[in-house]
């Protein structure tokens, strides 16, 4: 099985484990990842404004191309996954933004929200079965007690970003099932990490951090997992930091014996 | 040539103000077949109809158009005017120029051209009215009631005081309804079980009334005063005449784990069980999805200590079919589900509870045996947050639109039972609003803050997070203060939204009843017959119209029943003679009429017709007037044009379409 | 800000696709809100001020900055108001007629750190410039 694939910026610098985990899995579990070619960045956060259209530009490109190829298109950021989603659901349901866009565009047909987008984490739900992945474990990820951290993007707004229950997710729990270890629940997960105030506003994106990794903590989570470099970042810098923070993917590529093999596809 | 008469209604301004009712008057007055018209203030009042009747004497009149508003409100007053005045009822049209056009239009211009248009649809229409004249039908002396809880129960003791025969059929073993789950009851706080229980004997006590437990409405056919239905008694597995409640069986049965629908899930029952001790009938049924014995042949305990020898597990369903002339409708609530609603931890933290199941965890009879306690480890609470409008109030798909009534009440209710009973217990209630409209009701809610200490903060919870030691943070607005909340709470308490019994779409569908879009059934008018189903014979009790508490539901118990009476006392209903008839000379017997008949009312026979002189048997439709409801579906659906509906027939409905056109 | 009022109240509900009339005053935006504490205008009271056209005060106010567009607001409000769409489209007519002075490219140098992911910068970027 062949996928668009739309990396986003931080995964080519700051957060190449990210995406090279991912794609050595993706070898290991039978299906492909096709970077698509020429992206653009997604612009990290989604312009709310209902006015903004040039903003939006860069997410059609890239649904469009998938669209051409008549393949899914598969993202991994928890940024560019719920600008990309979103902006797809405007170019589905909402006509101004539509007609606007493609007049920008200038394509042979009009992009329409034709394409669909899957996070990874998805794609191993619904596409490749979290029981599937679990017999395909050859290294068992036993005994290690792991609390999801979904933060906000990947869930909210969950009519819109239809991942999971936007209160009470369990996705990667499920996925924490699947590679062998044993989930953490705790009610923090699905609140924010303080997101890009973090540039300007270190001590606010920290206290909510700290809430985050106390409350785990508590819980008896032995280390955190996140789809979402800016998560990672901003729960590294939790003065109550206790607990490591890791890529989901760089623990799905330990449980399936590719660790190693990152190096290789990641070019 | 019919002499027709014209009036216009101003309603007040409702018409006058949007139409120029002078205008509507003088044009009419042009109409083929109007020799009279005029208008006045308030056509329906008494003076109004003397006008009417005036006219019809003095000119003659062979029929008369009232331009008002929709005949769902006045044609019965004007047509019955009419017949005072000598006129055939069925003479009458009226013109809604007021809902459908001078309460929606603001242009005075259009609306009086619309309004002269309808005028003369209807003037066209009356041009080929005839006299009609409507049959009568008979009318069964006995009501059902569907669903046994408090308002079931009051409806058939009312309408059995009053000499008629009542059935009761209830779908759980016994009756009560939810008012049995309760603890006590707001503004009085007298004990549920000492009020609703002395109801439930009198009911089964009583010689007109006939109840049927564990049973289901299946089937329901006929009209208005004539209804047949089918009561489906599922199989109780236990003899009811034999069987002499001694609760041996339930003692011994060795399956006890499944969860108590009485107590919401909160503790477990045995398999062959009565929901509460005063249930009523007091015998047990099996739940034979959860006893061993049918689920693999081996057990019969309670065969076994049966010593009365009831248990019969050969039993079978058994379909029973009554005939009535009243219907009921009586089938309460429950409380919404909570899945949209994660972010206050219900499914998370066994502490985070409904106030229905903090009812069954203050109740003697209850899971905890009445005392207030965890439901995660057992200690008694120190501090207890109550959460109000949990589904209600909210406009965003994930819960109910509207305000489900009773929880601001039963919330102050349980916050001053609690503060008296534990008064070291600190009781926290986030709230939108406080609403308490009712007699002694505000007074309540202020005793439990003045008196009772209950601390009252306007604002909603964010979110519920439960903690590592089990305790529960509580994130809220505190909007007077203008501050958000952390604070820790060891239980806390949601006022979850009420919903009709979701069961309520299959026996409106049944009943052809109508349902708005949160499931209440429909009231035929929403001030004027508010217990009244727009479907005649049906009548609307408690919860199942709408939100209420249990004073109102007893309230609307009654007046469903007085307006049931009202039906059975009748000897005989006039039946409505706009029904279908079939023109036997055109039509061919292809049976599509029957098929889309909804009321069963067409059947074929074969009938000898004379057509241009040549005799000959032909298959043909026949309409049963007594079933026929009207409805005109046989008169669109029929390809040869031989259906014709009565006092709407295809002649005088292509008159107003050509009216309007021209 | 040199439009009237009302005029900006009008852009405000026309950018953010939201009918502040739709509020009943609940208080769940502010229940829910992680930045609560450090907003002078309350996500409650953004709302509010909409409806009264009391725009001068949003612009001016801390809690265009703030705001993490956690969409927590917007996920629990219960009558779809959407508080946090409300504060971004206060926060785009700021960037877009004053023009932006909260985040300069000047300051970039030194809040820089080598584990600071791109999409930080960009997302900063966009929520606070043009």
């Amino acid at each position: 099985m062949k996928y668009s694939y739309y990396p986003g910026c931080t995964l080519r610098t700051k957060a190449k484990d990210l995406d090279a985990y991912a794609k050595a899995s993706a070898r290991a579990l039978g299906f492909e990842l096709e970077e698509i070619e020429n992206w653009q960045c997604c612009g990290g956060v989604y312009p709310l404004g209902s006015d903004e259209i040039a903003t939006k530009l860069s997410s059609v490109r890239a649904l469009n191309e998938a669209k051409e190829k008549g393949q899914e298109l598969v993202t991994l950021c928890s940024a560019c996954h719920h600008v990309i989603k979103r902006v797809n659901d405007d170019m589905k349901h909402v006509e101004d933004i539509r007609t606007r866009a493609n007049n920008y565009m200038q394509l042979e047909t009009p992009y329409a929200g034709e394409t669909t987008v899957l996070h990874y984490l998805e794609v191993l739900r619904d596409r490749i079965g979290f029981d599937v992945l679990k017999e395909k474990v050859v290294n068992p990820l036993t005994g290690r007690k792991i609390g999801a951290y979904y933060g906000c993007l990947l869930l909210r707004p969950g009519s819109v970003m239809a991942f999971d229950n936007p209160e009470n997710p369990t996705i990667i729990e499920d996925f924490i099932r699947a590679i062998g270890a044993e989930p953490v629940v705790y009610p923090y997960r699905n609140e924010c990490c303080g997101g890009y105030i973090s540039l300007k506003e270190k001590e606010l994106s920290k206290n909510m951090c700290d809430t985050i990794m106390e409350s785990a903590e508590g819980f008896g989570a032995e280390m955190l997992i996140t789809a979402c470099p800016l998560c990672l970042y901003n729960l590294n810098k939790s003065t109550a930091k206790k607990l490591p923070v890791y890529y989901f993917t760089e623990l799905l590529a330990e449980a399936l014996g590719v660790k190693d093999a990152k190096e290789e596809v990641a070019k | 040539m019919q002499r027709i008469g014209v009036f216009v209604c101003h309603c007040g301004s409702n018409i006058a103000a949007t139409v120029d009712v002078k205008k509507v008057v003088e044009m009419a007055l042009l109409e083929p077949g109007v020799v009279h018209a005029e208008d006045y203030q308030y056509m329906c009042s008494e003076a109004g109809q003397a006008k009417i009747a005036a006219a019809i004497r003095e000119k003659h009149l062979t029929g008369i158009v009232v331009c008002s508003c929709s005949p769902r409100m006045h044609e019965t007053t004007f047509r019955k005017a009419a017949e005072r005045a000598g006129l055939n009822p069925y003479m009458v049209e009226i013109a809604n120029i007021r809902e459908h056009c001078s309460w929606i239009h603001k242009d005075m211009e259009e609306a009086t051209k619309k309004a002269v248009i309808l005028a003369r649809a209807a003037i066209a229409k009356v041009n080929l009215n005839t006299p009609l004249k409507p049959g009568e039908s008979r009318v069964t002396k006995r009501a059902l009631v569907i669903g046994g809880g408090i308002a079931g129960i009051q409806t058939a003791l009312d309408i059995a005081d009053a000499g008629y025969e009542v059935d009761i059929v209830e779908k759980t073993p016994s009756i009560g309804g939810r008012m049995s789950q309760l603890d006590k009851t707001f503004p009085t706080l007298d004990c549920s079980a000492c009020i609703l229980t002395p109801k439930m004997v009198e009911a089964a006590a009583h010689e007109k009334i006939k109840i049927y437990t564990y049973s289901e409405v299946e089937k329901v056919s006929g009209f208005v005063g004539d209804f047949t239905v089918d009561i489906r008694k599922k199989a109780r597995s236990v003899d009811m005449d034999k069987c002499t409640g001694c609760g041996v069986c339930q003692e011994k049965c060795p399956s006890r784990k499944t969860p108590s629908e009485f107590n919401r899930g909160l503790n477990t029952r045995s398999a062959i069980y009565t929901p509460f001790a005063q249930a009523i009938p007091n015998v047990p049924v099996i739940d034979r999805e959860h006893c061993i014995k049918f689920q693999t042949g081996k057990c019969g305990v309670c065969a076994k200590v049966c010593q009365a020898g009831a248990i019969d597990y050969g039993q079978k369903d058994e379909i029973v079919t009554e005939k009535y002339g009243a219907i009921v409708v009586a089938t309460g609530f429950d409380t919404i589900k909570l899945d949209n609603y994660d972010e206050y931890a219900y499914s998370q933290s066994k502490d985070v509870i409904t106030s229905l199941e903090l009812e069954r965890i203050m109740n003697a009879a209850g899971p905890t045996k009445g005392h207030l306690e965890r439901l995660s480890d057992g200690k008694a609470p120190k501090e207890m947050v109550f959460i109000q409008c949990v589904g209600s109030r909210c406009s965003d798909n994930r819960g109910k639109s509207y305000c489900s009534k009773i929880c601001c009440m039963y919330t102050a209710k349980h916050a001053m039972l609690i503060r008296d009973k534990y008064p070291d217990v600190n009781v926290t209630v986030f709230y939108i609003d406080v609403r308490t409209p009712g007699k002694n009701f505000d007074e309540f809610y202020r005793r439990a803050v003045e008196q009772y200490g209950v601390n009252y903060i306007k604002g909603q919870v964010g979110k519920v997070a439960p903690q590592p030691d089990g305790r529960l943070l509580v994130q809220a607005s505190d909007l007077l203060d203008n501050r958000q909340i952390k604070m820790e709470a060891d239980m806390v308490v949601l006022a979850t939204a009420i919903e009709p019994n979701p069961d309520v779409r299959k026996i409106a569908t049944m009943l052809t009843a109508s349902i708005d879009t949160n499931n209440f059934l429909t009231e035929a008018h929403a001030k004027l017959r508010p217990v009244e189903s727009p479907t005649a014979g049906i009548f609307l009790s408690g919860v199942c119209q709408g939100p209420k508490d249990i004073p109102e539901t007893v309230e609307q118990a009654g007046a469903a029943a007085v307006k049931a009476i009202g039906l059975l006392a009748k000897d005989k209903l006039l039946t409505n003679p706009c029904t279908a008839q079939s023109d036997i000379l055109l039509c061919n017997g292809c049976s599509t009429c029957a098929n889309v008949c909804p009321y069963g009312a067409i059947t074929y026979e074969d009938k000898e017709v004379n057509d241009h002189g040549i005799r000959e048997t032909r298959r043909v439709a026949v309409v049963n007037s007594a079933l026929c409801q009207g409805c005109g579906a046989c008169t669109v659906a029929c390809p040869s044009g031989a259906m014709d509906l009565q006092g709407f027939s295809n002649r005088q409905i292509i008159a107003e379409v050509d009216a309007i056109c021209r | 800000m040199n439009k009237p009022a009302k005029k900006q109240a009008e852009l405000i509900r026309e950018i953010s696709g939201v009918n502040p009339l739709k509020c009943m005053k609940c208080g769940k935006c502010s229940a829910t809100c992680p930045s609560y504490d450090e907003m002078d205008i309350k996500p409650h009271q953004f709302v509010s001020y909409v409806q009264n056209e009391n725009i001068e005060a949003l612009v001016q106010s801390k809690t265009l900055w703030k705001c993490l567009s956690c969409f927590a607001c917007v996920e629990r409000c219960p009558r779809d108001v959407r508080p946090g769409k409300l504060i971004d489209a206060a926060r785009q007519i700021v960037v877009r007629e004053r023009g932006a002075d909260y985040l300069s490219p000047d300051e970039i140098p030194e809040l820089l750190d080598p584990e600071l992911p791109q999409q930080l910068l960009v997302s900063a970027f966009r929520r606070y410039r043009r």
